[in-house]
């Protein structure tokens, strides 16, 4: 690697070719502020704040998308350059309604912060609020564009990562902003409620629909009996909501504190991750003997139903039939859980907690009904589920482990790996492998589909037959498998998809601060529960293997079908 | 006495734009024919002596911009001409386009000999609309002929013409938002670095030059750069198309020498300030030029002499105000224009330019204070540092130096006072 040799208000730093100023400055140890910068995208340079100096520029330069060169002389604090900066963050803040007490980013926010790091305590310019509506017209996301601070970070994830290109900047001047085509509601637009904007934006400008009210209303009902279900993926998040490091595994102590917000039961998604590894595993297997539609994808992801439906309904034949995890939960605690409890469906309130906003959505499809009530009542995002235990003054970093309830609770390591790229593909492979050989599968870990890159590739052997399987994450990756599918290049049998990039791990429900680095941690943390599971294969889950004994007959049976499968609608 | 020239207006009027045979009779096609013998690298060194310097408002060394380009082994190279000529108060490049389109496109085809690049594109202000007719015709009568299209005049060389529409606003004469412009993007500047000449047109070499650049590279082809250069001073080579507007007696485009003083051309040429009014003050180089008062019109036209006087050259707008004229609602005229294109991009562009309006109509409105002036520099001073783009570096310089000369102005309106008697409240002052 070829280093640059440079010197930043007088220390000198030695970078690799192609670094910025600003990473080049944070060796140095000299911490330059952002608002438009993310670590994990191209850079818009539209804030102004990290303006530097550089020795025989004119202008001042933005630090994040200045890449060093040999010999350059940076200075990063003057008064010139803090009057810039200083003037810039006054300007987006006379025309900011400064909610922050009451505002959804309240304490969490960029915008703020910087105000403080840059010591603003009066605004000298005279205020002059947008005032365009705010949307909320959809299940999942909320936009508040007179919040919005032009960084551009959620225009870039819609278009470069997830390749959706729902929202776009338009108009010039003061009328310069973030919006779908034609000003319609996001419910209108291409949109599939992934949420990455949400993750991204700085400020609270964007966001996930607060459902908390609703599940407060429902544990304070004493006719309602009130389930909840923990994604795989929260566990190994929920933590940062309270100050613990990212990849703090917080799986009993998650279990303790929503036991005390008072639901009924605390259950797990990670038993129907486990259930819907048995009923895909079957239908790839029938796919497969009887010259079914090849390859098959996943289903689990609910942004990526919404964009394939939207997008490329020709393959929609290509789907697993199955329900995602969730809503197969919702389905069973409806019917097999309220018949063995004896509790009656309609008082039976189901509460998830996703990474997720596009979960919500799913929650409100309505096809999603099989017991003839809602499968899901509510869903929750870890961000949600974070505030509700604020609210309630649980500090969860201090509670005592916890046990999920049985028999929804009971779970596998291959179903908590559904939270990660990766994972529904190596849960799939450990069950497929040990059914079609009837030998157990000796190494368990297919560490080839594991890690962020978002096309991963193998080939399985399972006793003798090759198959050729794909996984990828974020839609820009799936829409290129897509394309490859539809061109019949690839010769995949199996695919997984997820929305997000990294998978559940980095969806659009996860506490804020969300990047490449963070979703390391939380994957390390999921890979570590799979670890420590004594069961780690979906087909071995006690439970599961009950359920179908006591409930569901078998695999792709009449029950199944009517309970855990369903169909997709394009929508082009 | 203060002479124009005609150098590069030498056909103004002359011909017919879209007669072959008439630019042939005055000599066209004459440097083509030459620049076909040479060597890229001497034409480049013949543009370096002629000491051209880009037309288009920057002043940048066109030699220099050309060696640049050529440096760069990528291709294919894309040659661009910037007709959108948005800046307020200027107008010669329409001249160009509209009396000696064929010479403009002679210097784009040797400029594409120069990089071997084998496309060109014209990218010509919407409101232009005649001079789009005027170049597609004369580009289809060169088609035609085989000045333009394949194998050009019998060569190996082959260069093709695209005469496109600009979108309407100013930010899109800036060269990078020109090419997202062409490529059919959002009007919106690029980052730079890269610069143009390493990822330009399609992510590829591309060299932009303003029209009038391109439309001298023929006469330096043929006569060398030395006697270009000999028509200038020291810094600055040649001729240049000034426009003059506001209120003189003879508004228009002049070509004078660099060199001629700004007064020369002013009352020489210009016939001075009509109806026994006083000038006030000169803005030069369009709307985002600087303001100054009578105390610089000795200053020579030439980029050397104006920097040291705290001024520019621009792309060679004129504009006289009389004393009729308030100072303050000048400034806010141009501070409107500057709100109104915005692109909206960047924090101290988009929300600068509004407030410093905001503060400007407080002084028309007899509502501002000292404190005020405190604001503006602020503001100002962070647009000019630090802004992405031009635009926004140089939106408020026409304020900035008009408080530099009539600060006492700016102080009356505090005091309720316009002195022209344009702003609402009571007249008086003085
Ligand atoms: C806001 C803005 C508007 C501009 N408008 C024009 C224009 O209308 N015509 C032009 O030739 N150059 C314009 N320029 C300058 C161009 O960016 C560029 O410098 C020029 O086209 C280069 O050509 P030259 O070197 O031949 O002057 C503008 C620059 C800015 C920042
Ligand atoms: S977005 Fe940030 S600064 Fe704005 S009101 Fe909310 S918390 Fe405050
Ligand atoms: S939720 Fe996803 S698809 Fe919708 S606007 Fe945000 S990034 Fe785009
Ligand atoms: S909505 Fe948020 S992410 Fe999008 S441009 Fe505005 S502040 Fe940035
Ligand atoms: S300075 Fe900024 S807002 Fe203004 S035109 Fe340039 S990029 Fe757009
Ligand atoms: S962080 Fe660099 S310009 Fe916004």
């Amino acid at each position: 690697m070829k280093m640059v040799n440079l010197k930043i208000d007088n220390v000198n730093v030695s970078v690799p070719a192609g670094t910025s100023i600003l990473d080049a400055a944070k060796e140095a140890g000299i911490k330059i502020p952002t608002l438009c910068y993310h670590p994990d995208m191209p850079f818009t340079a539209s804030c102004r704040l990290c303006l530097v100096q550089i020795k025989g520029k004119r202008k001042l330069q933005p630090s994040c998308a200045t890449p060093v060169k040999e010999n350059m002389e940076v200075i990063t604090n003057n008064p010139m350059i803090r009057e810039a900066r200083k003037t810039a963050l006054e300007l987006l803040l006379a025309n900011h309604p400064m909610e922050c007490p009451v505002c959804i980013k309240n304490n969490k926010c960029e915008l703020q912060r910087l105000a403080q790091e840059l010591n603003i305590t009066d605004i000298t310019f005279e205020k002059c609020s947008d005032m365009l509506p705010i949307d909320d017209q959809n299940p999942a996301i909320v936009r508040e564009p007179n919040k919005c601070v032009k960084c551009g970070r959620c225009v870039e994830v819609c278009h470069e990562v997830q390749t959706v290109g729902a929202i776009n900047t338009a108009y010039r001047s003061g009328e310069y902003n973030v919006c779908t085509a034609f000003q319609k509601p996001l419910a209108e637009s291409e949109c599939v409620f992934c949420g990455q904007c949400v993750n991204v934006c700085p400020v609270g400008a964007i966001y996930e629909k607060d459902d908390t009210q609703k599940v407060w209303d429902a544990l304070n009902d004493p006719d309602k009996f009130v389930i909840v279900q923990t994604a795989p993926a929260i566990r190994a998040s929920l933590g940062e909501e309270f100050g613990m490091d990212p990849g703090s595994l917080v799986t009993g102590q998650m279990v303790t504190a929503l036991r005390n917000l008072g639901f009924d039961r605390v259950f797990d998604t990670d038993f129907t991750a486990d259930l819907t590894i048995i009923e895909e595993g079957n239908e790839l297997l029938e796919r497969l003997e009887n010259n079914g539609v090849l390859p098959m994808i996943t289903s689990c992801s609910p942004g990526w139903i919404n964009f394939i439906e939207k997008f490329y309904p020709e393959l929609l034949q290509h789907l697993s039939s199955c329900k995602s995890p969730q809503q197969m939960f919702g389905a069973l605690a409806k019917t097999y859980y309220a018949q063995k409890e004896n509790i009656s469906p309609e008082k039976m309130f189901v509460v998830s907690v996703m990474p997720c906003t596009a979960k919500k959505y799913e929650a409100a499809r309505p096809e999603m009904n099989s017991s003839g009530y809602r499968d899901v009542d509510v869903v929750l995002t870890t961000r949600e589920l974070g505030r509700m235990l604020k609210e309630a003054g649980i500090n969860l970093a201090i509670l005592e482990p916890g046990k999920f309830d049985e028999p929804l609770g009971i779970s596998t390591g291959a179903g908590a790996i559904f939270g990660t790229s990766g994972g529904v593909m190596e849960a799939a492979l450990r069950t497929v492998y040990e059914v079609v050989t009837g030998k157990e599968l000796e190494n368990i870990d297919f560490t080839d589909v594991r890690g962020l890159e978002g096309i991963k590739e193998a080939e399985v052997d399972i006793d003798g037959t090759k198959i050729k399987i794909a996984v990828a994450n974020s839609l820009k990756n799936a829409r290129e498998l897509l394309e490859m599918v539809k061109s019949g290049k690839g010769d995949y049998k199996f695919i997984e998809v997820m929305c997000c990039p990294g998978g559940c791990i980095g969806g659009g429900g996860q506490p804020y601060g969300t990047n490449n680095e963070t979703k390391q941690k939380r994957m390390q943390a999921i890979y570590k529960e799979d670890k420590n599971m004594k069961i780690r294969k979906s087909h071995k889950n006690p439970a599961v293997c009950e359920l179908y004994e006591d409930f569901l007959g078998k695999p792709l049976g009449y029950k199944s079908h009517k309970l855990l499968h369903t169909y997709y609608t394009p929508k082009k | 006495m203060a002479k124009t020239v005609k150098l590069l207006s030498e056909n103004f009027g002359k011909i017919r734009p879209d007669s072959l045979e008439d630019y042939l009779n005055a000599g066209g096609f004459e440097a083509l024919k030459k620049a076909f013998t040479m060597k890229p690298l001497d034409i480049i060194e013949e543009v370096k002596k002629s000491k051209l310097m880009g037309r288009g408002g920057a002043g940048y060394p066109t030699g220099s911009k050309w060696e640049q380009l050529y440096r760069i082994e990528k291709f294919p190279k894309y040659i661009v001409c910037n007709a959108d000529e948005g800046e307020p108060g200027t107008f010669k490049d329409k001249l160009i386009l509209n009396y000696d389109p064929m010479k403009l496109i002679e210097g784009m085809i040797i400029a594409g000999y120069v990089f071997n690049s084998n496309h060109g594109y014209i990218y010509i202000r919407g409101e232009y609309p005649d001079s789009q007719n005027i170049m597609q015709t004369a580009a289809d009568v060169l088609e035609k002929t085989g000045y333009l299209g394949e194998n050009i005049l019998g060569s190996d060389f082959s260069f093709h013409l695209h005469v496109r529409t600009g979108a309407g606003a100013y930010v899109c004469g800036e060269n990078s938002t020109l090419l997202n412009s062409l490529e059919g993007k959002a009007g919106r500047p690029r980052k730079k670095p890269p610069h143009l000449a390493e990822v330009g047109l399609f992510e590829l070499p591309t060299l932009v030059n303003n029209v009038e650049s391109l439309a001298n590279i023929p006469y330096i082809v043929l006569n060398g750069g030395d006697k270009y250069a000999s028509f200038g001073t020291e810094a600055s080579g040649g001729t240049k198309l000034v426009c003059l507007s506001g209120n003189v007696v003879n508004r228009g485009v002049y070509e004078v020498r660099f060199g001629t003083t700004l007064r020369e051309i002013i009352y020489e040429l210009g016939g001075g300030v009509p109806n026994g009014r006083k000038l006030k003050l000169v803005q030069i180089g369009g709307s985002s030029g600087p303001c100054f008062d009578e105390t610089l019109l000795d200053t020579p036209l030439c980029y050397d002499a104006t920097w040291k006087n705290g001024i520019t050259v621009g792309s060679g707008a004129l504009l006289v105000v009389d004393d009729s004229n308030c100072v303050v609602d000048f400034v806010k005229c141009i501070t409107e224009f500057f709100v109104h294109e915005s692109c909206g991009k960047c924090t101290l562009c988009r929300e600068g330019n509004k407030q410093l309006l905001k503060i400007i109509n407080k002084f028309t409105e007899g509502t501002a204070s000292e404190k005020d002036f405190d604001a503006i520099r602020r503001i100002s001073d962070a647009m000019t540092n630090g802004a992405f783009c031009g635009l926004g570096e140089t939106a408020s310089r026409a304020l900035t130096t008009c408080l530099e000369y009539f600060k006492d102005e700016f102080e009356e309106h505090i005091n309720g006072k316009c002195r022209a008697g344009v702003c609402s409240f009571e007249k008086g002052g003085e």
